[in-house]
């Protein structure tokens, strides 16, 4: 095991983890960066630094963006470590991570988590059969290598990030067999009063017109206000199921990948006992932090994503801005010099976060698909469905920790990560208090598995 | 088993020109170097990485970035590894996990023991 000092430990190579450990290099301090990747990029710009011209063509301007981010890290004095997993950060500032089967611990005087954001949970029947991903792990496999569903693919639910695979997929010339879209056109309603915030974002709302315009004018099977979706199979997808306006459809397919947005996270805020809300328009809980992004514990920051969804671009200027938050707790730039610097980029964050509010009310994950009926599977690594968890709420149980004890729900390898938030809803709707009211998983570290072994460092 | 491949390069991809020889559950592959182990048995055909400990259903990767846990293997004799965190390399043998580990008895290797809260 080997212990060292540094000033600075950021966590996570994405957007937010990259820009913040170049800025506070530049601003004088010994930055570490982990990540748990084998190259940064995080997953928006995910092997970026590997992926061949073409690819990047084919993925678009926005990724490609990523590329800047990534020299800029490659030409600073960050010391990156590629291929670290933290398994705990502590309230004094100490990061322990495994690299190469070996223990490492850093003290360092601040820390940035830039953990950034996962995939908001799709819990539907059949969702945890092969065959069946999220969007954005077909993504993955298409950014890091150049990989594609072989046969016609089902995109289903909402949100950006499922429609810009489809473009991309498009680029690429993989077949698309049908989009099976759960909006409705009350959602429009509902989002309609971001509109004007949202026009003053332009540029973005152009890209996701064009989008939507090239998904229609590739004339791909499109169905919206797609309801009770289900993936049928035996061992394996063989077709998703669902209804539109109370008709049942049938699309055949090995391959269903499913989207409903992204949530932060908050693994290692949790595992801090920093304070957290339930986001009522993200449907979530974020961490609480100032404007810095720095926690209820001292010297610890969170940057992009990990503390509420505002996107790539957002997650780079909030990392510069966690920069100087630290720059002055470490006493290397004085207020006045910090708030100099920093209104740019106040400036600039409140234009990127500009067309948020209208994105999260017109993709507003339906209820049905977060919070399911009895007998879908919410907890995937211990198989405990709804109908159980509601048992559990029958019986007395209050929240997601005691959940565990009436049946192991959230006890498995991924230890709450993919149903902390249907856990969470479920409890809450079933005992008719809020989410907020119900809380998340107490999370301890370590946060990645380790062995005995390795912990005991032989 | 293997199946036809879910997932295969698309069209604009170059062929890889390096590759690594691994086997999975004894049965000799061919995969693109650099590639995660999780992408590299997807692109062979194979569908199912592993048998849930609770009721042995099939399972394979959900979310490729580490969250899910759902792509476990076990790989040259350790299990629980994150098969989409993991660059494969020449000669590694992958084997599917198969319901709960065996926990008890592990004495040559304490480094199967996990450590889970």
């Amino acid at each position: 095991m080997s212990h060292s000092s540094v000033d600075v430990v950021v966590v996570g190579a994405g957007a937010a983890g990259m820009s913040g450990a170049v800025a506070l290099a530049e601003l004088g301090l010994h930055v570490v960066l982990l990540d748990e990747q084998g190259s940064p990029g995080g997953q928006i710009y995910r092997g970026i630094t590997l992926a061949p011209l073409s690819r990047r063509d084919m993925l678009g301007p926005d990724y490609a963006h990523g590329n800047e981010l990534a020299q800029a890290l490659a030409s600073s004095s960050v010391r990156y470590e590629r291929g670290a997993a933290v398994w705990q950060v502590t309230r004094e500032h100490e990061v322990s991570y495994l690299r190469e089967g070996r223990l490492h611990t850093l003290q360092a005087k601040a820390v940035l988590l830039a953990t950034g954001a996962m995939e908001r949970p799709f819990p539907i029947p059949g969702w945890t059969l092969p065959g069946v991903m999220s969007a954005g792990a077909a993504q993955i496999l298409l950014k890091s290598s150049g990989l594609a569903p072989s046969e016609p693919v089902v995109l289903a639910g909402c949100g950006p990030l499922l429609y810009l695979l489809g473009w991309q997929y498009l680029r690429a010339g993989v077949p698309i067999k049908a989009l099976v879209d759960t909006t409705r056109p009350d959602d429009y309603w509902r989002a309609r009063r971001h509109l004007f915030a949202a026009l003053r974002a332009w540029p973005y709302l152009r890209k996701g017109l064009e989008l939507m315009r090239s998904l229609r004018s590739a004339r791909i099977a499109h169905f919206t206000g797609a309801e009770q979706l289900a993936v049928e199979g035996d061992g394996a997808a063989r077709a998703l199921t669902f209804t539109v306006a109370g008709k049942a459809e049938r699309i055949a397919t090995r391959c269903v990948l499913l989207h409903q947005g992204v949530v932060p996270n908050i693994q290692f805020s949790q595992s801090l006992r920093a304070r957290h809300h339930w986001d009522v328009d993200q449907l979530c809980f974020s961490p609480v932090v100032d404007s810095w992004g720095e926690l209820d514990v001292a010297g610890v920051f969170v940057a992009g994503d990990g503390a509420g969804i505002g996107g790539a671009q957002a997650a780079a200027v909030q990392g510069q801005l966690a920069a100087l938050g630290i720059a002055v707790r470490l006493e290397k730039l004085s207020d006045a010099q910090r708030a100099f610097r920093a209104e740019a980029l106040h400036a600039r964050l409140a234009s990127n976060l500009r067309i948020r509010p209208f994105l999260d009310a017109l993709y507003q994950p339906k209820e049905a698909n977060r919070i399911p009926a009895d007998d879908v599977m919410v907890c995937r690594c211990e198989e405990v469905t709804a109908g159980e968890l509601r048992g559990f709420v029958a019986l007395g149980c209050t929240g997601p920790n005691q959940a565990k004890s009436f049946g192991r729900c959230g006890m498995g390898p991924c230890q709450g990560r993919m149903c902390g938030l249907t856990v969470t809803e479920v409890i809450a709707k079933a005992r008719g208090v809020s989410a907020s009211e119900v809380g998340y998983y107490r999370i301890r570290p370590p946060i990645k598995p380790i062995t005995l072994g390795e912990l005991a460092g032989d | 088993m293997r199946t036809d491949p879910l997932f295969q390069p698309v069209m604009s991809e170059a062929r890889s020109t390096r590759t690594v020889s691994l086997t999975f559950n004894e049965q000799p592959l061919q995969v693109p170097a650099g590639s995660s182990v999780a992408a590299a048995l997807l692109m062979s055909g194979i569908q199912r990485f592993r048998a849930t400990p609770v009721s042995e259903a099939p399972r394979a990767p959900y979310c490729m970035m580490g969250v899910c846990f759902e792509c476990l293997v076990e790989i040259d004799g350790v299990p629980n590894r994150q098969s989409c965190l993991i660059e494969v390399g020449e000669g590694m043998r992958i084997r599917s996990q198969e319901g709960a580990r065996d926990l008890m008895f592990q004495p040559a290797t304490v480094q199967s023991v996990e450590v889970l809260s």
